[in-house]
C-alpha cells in the first residue's frame, strides 16, 4: 500500500494539496483573531489612561480646549438603554411566546418568524428613520423617550428570536404533565415553560442589551446629543455612542481622547455583557 | 377546526404528535377566560410585530412620496446630488453600498470558510469552544468602534504602507488600472470594504459552523475510508451538502455589509462622486443618512434621503428573504434524510 501511494505522484499531489489548504485555513482563523486583538489592544492603548481618571466619570462633556469627563453621556446611555430594554423585552416575550406555545406552525406564528428575522435584520438606521418620522418629527424636537424606542424597537426582534427558540426547547412532558394536573395553559406557560426556559431568555436579554449599548446610527436622528448634565427624558439626551462619534469626527486632540476612552468603556461594557450571557447559559447546558 | 363541540378552535384531534407544544385538554368552566385572555395578549403582541414592520414600511414610502413624485424612477440611475439646486440622484450611494458590500464579501466569504473549516475539522477538542467565542467577539464590538479604528489606527497604515504598493503594481495592469486610480488617501472604498469584510466574518463563519455540523457523519466517513484528504472531504462532500445553506449564510453577512452605517460613515470619505477606483473616497447610502439627515434643510432633500432609506430596507430585506429561503431548504432536506 505504501510502497504504491509513496511512488505515485497524484497521492503526493493530494496530501500537498490538503496541507497547503489546512494551512490556510488556520492563516484564515489566524486573520480573524488578529483583528480583534489589535482593536482591543488599540483600545486599551488609546483608552486605557483615559478610563483610570475619574474625571471621566464625574465631569460633563466639555467645549474644545477644556478638561472633562463623559458623566452626562455615560448617564444618559444607561438611562436610553434601559427604558429601550423595558420598552422592548415585554412585547418581544409575549410574541416570542404566541410563535412557540400558541401559533407553533399556523400561519401567523410562521409570518410573525418571519417579519421578525427581516426586523432584526434591518439595517438600524432605518429604524432610526422611522422613529424619526413618527415621533420626533411629530413632537418637533429631538427627546431621550425617542432614542429609547428606538432602541426597544432593536431589543424586540432579538427577545422575539431567543423567547421563540428557548420555549420550544422546552420538553413537552413538562407541558402534559402540568396538564395532567389540572392546570390553565397560562399558568403552564407562565409557571412552568417560562421557569424551565428562563436563562435562555434571559441570555437573550442579555445579548439584546449588549446589541443596543453600542448603537449609534438609530440615536442620532432621535436622541441626537446634549452637552450639559440632563436626566429629561424629554429633550435631547447625550450619550456615549453619539458623543464618541461627535468628539472622534472633531479636530480636538482632547476631545479624541475623551472619544477612546468613552470607545473603551463602551466595549468593555458590552463584552462583559457578552460574555456573561454565555457564561450564564453555559451553566445551565 | 374542531368537530367536537365546547372546545376550542385551534384543538388537535392528536393525530400526529404536535411539532412544538401540548395541546391542553379542554377545561369546561369558570377560569377558562384567563386562558383566553393570556392567549389573546400574546396573540397581540404578535401582530404588533407584525404591524411594526408594516408601520416601517408605510412611513419610509409616506415620507419620501415628495421625492418620488418629483423624481420619479430616475432617481434610481441619476448620479447627481446637489442639495443647493434641489436635484437628487440615488446611483452614487446605491453604488457605494454594493461595491464596498461586494468587496467585503470577497474577502470575509473565503476567511469565513477557512475559519469554519478549522473550527469543524481540525481544531482540538478543548480549543473549539474559546476560538469559536473568540471569532463571535468580533461580532460583540459596536461598529462606532470598528469606524474609529478604521479611521486613526488603519487607514493610516494603510495609506503609508500598503496603498502606494497597490496603486503601482495594479496600477499598471491594463483592465484593472482603472480600479486602482489616485492618490492613496487612506480612507476610501477599499478601506470600508475591509473594514466590512471584518465585521461580516463571524456571520458567516457561524452559520457555516452551523451547517457543516448537519452533515451526517456517514458521509464524511465513507469519504474518509475511501481514502479522501481532509481537504477533500470538505470540498467535494461538506461542501457540496452543504452548498445552499453556505449561500443563506452569504446572503445573511451581505445584509449586515449593506446596512451598516457607523463603520462604513468613518472611512469611506463621504464624498458624493462616481469613481470606478477603489481608492476613490465615496459614500453609501447608511452613510449618506447619517452625514446628512439631521442637517437637510427643505422637504426635497429630506424626501430624498427617506427614499435612500427606503431603497437600503427594500435591498436588505430582498437578501434577507433569499437567504431565510435558502437556508429553509437545506433544513427540509435534512429532514427528509436523516
Amino acid at each position: 500500500m505504501s510502497a504504491i501511494s509513496s511512488a505515485n505522484a497524484t497521492y503526493r499531489a493530494r496530501k500537498r494539496t490538503n496541507a497547503v489548504m489546512l494551512a490556510v485555513s488556520g492563516a484564515a482563523l489566524a486573520f480573524g483573531l488578529l483583528w480583534l486583538v489589535w482593536i482591543l489592544a488599540t483600545l486599551l492603548y488609546e483608552g486605557g489612561s483615559a478610563l483610570c481618571r475619574a474625571s471621566l466619570y464625574t465631569q460633563m462633556t466639555p467645549p474644545p480646549g477644556a478638561d472633562g469627563g463623559l458623566a452626562n453621556a455615560i448617564v444618559g446611555s444607561l438611562l436610553m438603554v434601559a427604558s429601550g430594554t423595558l420598552i422592548g423585552t415585554p412585547v418581544g416575550i409575549l410574541a416570542g411566546t404566541y410563535c412557540a406555545e400558541y401559533g407553533r406552525s399556523g400561519w401567523l406564528a410562521s409570518a410573525t418568524r418571519f417579519l421578525n428575522d427581516v426586523l432584526l435584520s434591518a439595517p438600524s438606521i432605518v429604524i432610526g428613520l422611522f422613529v424619526y418620522s413618527i415621533y420626533v418629527a411629530r413632537v418637533g424636537h429631538f427627546s431621550g423617550w425617542a432614542g429609547s424606542v428606538a432602541l426597544g424597537l432593536l431589543v424586540v426582534p432579538v427577545v422575539v428570536r431567543t423567547t421563540d427558540d428557548m420555549l420550544k426547547l422546552v420538553p413537552n412532558s413538562l407541558r402534559e404533565a402540568a396538564f395532567a394536573l389540572g392546570c390553565p395553559t397560562w399558568k403552564v406557560i407562565t409557571l412552568v415553560t417560562y421557569r424551565a426556559a428562563r436563562t435562555g431568555i434571559v441570555t437573550g436579554i442579555l445579548l439584546a442589551v449588549a446589541r443596543i449599548s453600542g448603537e449609534t446610527a438609530p440615536l442620532l436622528f432621535t436622541s441626537l446629543n446634549n452637552q450639559f448634565w440632563s436626566l429629561d427624558m424629554n429633550s435631547p439626551l447625550a450619550n456615549l455612542p453619539v458623543v464618541i462619534f461627535q468628539f472622534a469626527m472633531s479636530p480636538y486632540a482632547d476631545w479624541h481622547r475623551l472619544a477612546w476612552g468613552g470607545a473603551a468603556l463602551i466595549t468593555l461594557a458590552v463584552l462583559a455583557l457578552n460574555v456573561a450571557a454565555r457564561v450564564a447559559f453555559r451553566r445551565r447546558a | 377546526m374542531s368537530a367536537v363541540p365546547g372546545l376550542p378552535a385551534d384543538y388537535d384531534i392528536a393525530v400526529t404528535v404536535p411539532r412544538n407544544g401540548v395541546t391542553p385538554p379542554a377545561r369546561p368552566g369558570r377560569g377558562r377566560w384567563k386562558d383566553r385572555a393570556f392567549e389573546w395578549l400574546t396573540r397581540l403582541f404578535a401582530l404588533l410585530v407584525f404591524s411594526i414592520l408594516a408601520a416601517i414600511l408605510v412611513s419610509l414610502v409616506a415620507g419620501s412620496l415628495l421625492s418620488l413624485e418629483r423624481n420619479g424612477v430616475a432617481f434610481l440611475w441619476s448620479d447627481d446630488w446637489d442639495p443647493v439646486k434641489e436635484s437628487f440622484g440615488a446611483l452614487v450611494p446605491i453604488y457605494g453600498t454594493l461595491l464596498t458590500s461586494l468587496i467585503a464579501l470577497l474577502i470575509g466569504v473565503p476567511v469565513s470558510f477557512g475559519i469554519a473549516l478549522f473550527l469543524t475539522e481540525l481544531s482540538p477538542a478543548w480549543l473549539k469552544r474559546p476560538l469559536g467565542t473568540a471569532i463571535e467577539l468580533l461580532a460583540a464590538i459596536p461598529s462606532i468602534i470598528y469606524g474609529m479604528w478604521g479611521l486613526f489606527v488603519f487607514a493610516p497604515l494603510f495609506q503609508t504602507y500598503l496603498q502606494p504598493h497597490l496603486i503601482a503594481t495594479f496600477g499598471a495592469v491594463p483592465g484593472i488600472a482603472l480600479l486602482f486610480e489616485g492618490p492613496p488617501l487612506g480612507i476610501g472604498m477599499l478601506t470600508a470594504g475591509l473594514i466590512l469584510s471584518i465585521m461580516v466574518i463571524p456571520f458567516i463563519t457561524a452559520v457555516m459552523r452551523d451547517v457543516f455540523e448537519l452533515v451526517p457523519p456517514m458521509l464524511k466517513e465513507s469519504a474518509y475510508a475511501l481514502g479522501g484528504t481532509t481537504w477533500e472531504v470538505v470540498w467535494r462532500v461538506v461542501l457540496p451538502y452543504t452548498k445552499v445553506g453556505v449561500v443563506g449564510g452569504i446572503m445573511l453577512g451581505l445584509g449586515r455589509a449593506l446596512g451598516e452605517t457607523m463603520a462604513v460613515t468613518f472611512v469611506i470619505g463621504n464624498a458624493h462622486r462616481l469613481s470606478a477606483s477603489l481608492m476613490a473616497p465615496g459614500t453609501s447610502i447608511a452613510s449618506a443618512l447619517a452625514n446628512e439627515f439631521t442637517e437637510a434643510v427643505g422637504d426635497l432633500y429630506f424626501a430624498a434621503l427617506i427614499e435612500l432609506g427606503l431603497i437600503l430596507f427594500a435591498i436588505t430585506t430582498v437578501v434577507l428573504a433569499v437567504s431565510k429561503l435558502l437556508l429553509s431548504r437545506l433544513a427540509r432536506r435534512e429532514g427528509t434524510r436523516t
